[in-house]
């Protein structure tokens, strides 16, 4: 996936809510990061750093919560457990796993100063 | 940075011009200021959440703030998905089909398209929107052959996004009641998570590029409705394994629709142009009120 421009778009994120919420500082950031979801935790660091520079959220800690990867497999006709996506079915094999969880990329909260 | 709303627009540049803004925008700034602290604990807990910050007024010097957690549950993506959404509305509107273009750089993109707008012209409105990080020879190639284009320069980006695609609508003689072509970055990674607004995502893969793309770039073909296996006269010269490429296409992406296409031989180009008419008569059905197409 592309950290940088994820990156810009938590920082637009947290503009927005400085607006909305009337804080100036951000200390902490908490970013829901699916199981399956293409993000490299620290490339995505790494580009936070780079792009909060100068801004609210400078020197802001950058937490990741990751939610499993589930997806339903057509063959079992059940929701299975998945680490990757576009893999096999862990219990049968079959290729035929609509993802139903995991793939998620959200700015869940803040720690934030008036 | 974009000047007027602020966004991270960058080095884009659309026919050399810096993104500027004729619609208006919430200015509203956030500021700095003192503030005079009330008595007791300032905090607000976020939705069920246990590492609260709790911070006690006897316990906190005068002067200093208080920190507090501040609930958001957005998707990271969301301020471009709220652009394609307003680009999805401005196309319905006025019953434009519109589709992105996707591929590696070299897949035959542009002379595919090209070859396109030379075999539909005159029977559907069309124009393209031209994404590259530098020149604007793609959208000389497509003014050369009559139809309307416009060429956006990402700069250092990889990706077209809804932003700048929705500016390009601003300078572009839309086609009302037929198709946009946004012919994206080459590149088969990144434009694959960035909605611009369009109908459908065409992914181009050419016989020179080995059968396995789809398996080693998965996104992108999950995410495409069409590939064009292009390139086709060239098979003669290659070992391709076109039942392979599509066995590995169908893996990632069951329903995905395969049409073997050669802008030089012509091969598939009818099926390609029906699909394109296909999708431009169910948009045109939104807009009942339309100019007909000529006969």
């Amino acid at each position: 996936m592309h950290e940088m421009s994820l990156a810009e778009g938590v920082l637009q994120l947290l503009e927005d809510a400085a607006r909305r919420e009337k804080f100036t500082r951000v200390t902490a950031v908490w970013l829901e990061i699916g199981r399956l979801a293409s993000v490299e935790r620290e490339a995505m660091a790494f580009c936070f750093d780079a792009v909060t520079r100068g801004s609210l959220a400078e020197g802001a800690r950058l937490e990741f919560v990751e939610t499993p990867g589930s997806g339903w497999c057509m063959a079992c006709a059940k929701t299975v457990a998945i680490e990757a996506l576009h893999e096999a079915c862990p219990d049968c094999g079959s290729y035929q796993v609509q993802v139903t969880g995991g793939t998620e990329m959200r700015v869940k909260e803040l720690e934030v100063d008036s | 940075m974009c000047t007027t709303c602020g966004c991270a627009s960058g080095e884009t540049r659309i026919e050399g011009d810096a993104l500027g803004h004729g619609h208006a925008h919430d200015h509203s700034h956030a500021h700095a200021h003192d503030h005079a602290h009330a008595a007791g604990p300032a905090y607000v807990p976020a939705q069920g959440h246990s590492h609260m910050h709790y911070a006690p007024a006897h316990a906190h010097a005068p002067g200093l703030s208080p920190s507090r957690m501040v609930s958001i549950e957005q998707d990271i993506l969301a301020k471009n998905n709220a652009y394609a959404a307003s680009n999805r509305q401005s196309l319905a509107a006025r019953g434009i089909y519109a589709l992105n273009l996707v591929s590696s750089p070299g897949s035959g993109k542009t002379t595919l398209l090209v070859k396109t707008i030379d075999m539909l012209h005159g029977r559907l409105p069309i124009a393209v929107i031209e994404g590259d990080q530098q020149t604007s020879q793609d959208a000389e190639r497509i003014r050369a052959t009559g139809a309307a284009a416009i060429q956006i320069n990402t700069g250092k980006g990889c990706h077209l996004d809804a932003h700048m695609v929705g500016h390009a609508f601003g300078k572009l003689p839309m086609p009302e009641g037929g198709v946009l072509m946004i012919e994206n970055v080459g590149n088969l990674v990144c434009p694959a998570a960035f909605d611009l607004g369009e109908a459908h995502k065409v992914v181009i893969l050419s016989v020179t590029e080995g059968e396995d793309k789809p398996i080693k770039y998965p996104d992108m073909f999950a995410a495409a409705s069409l590939m064009l296996l292009n390139k086709c006269d060239l098979l003669p010269y290659l070992n391709f394994d076109v039942d392979k490429a599509i066995a590995y296409a169908r893996r990632v992406n069951p329903d995905i629709r395969v049409i073997r296409t050669s802008a030089t031989s012509g091969e598939g180009m009818a099926d390609w142009l029906a699909w394109i008419e296909a999708g431009v008569v169910k948009a045109r059905g939104l807009q009942p009120n339309l100019q007909p197409l000529p006969a």
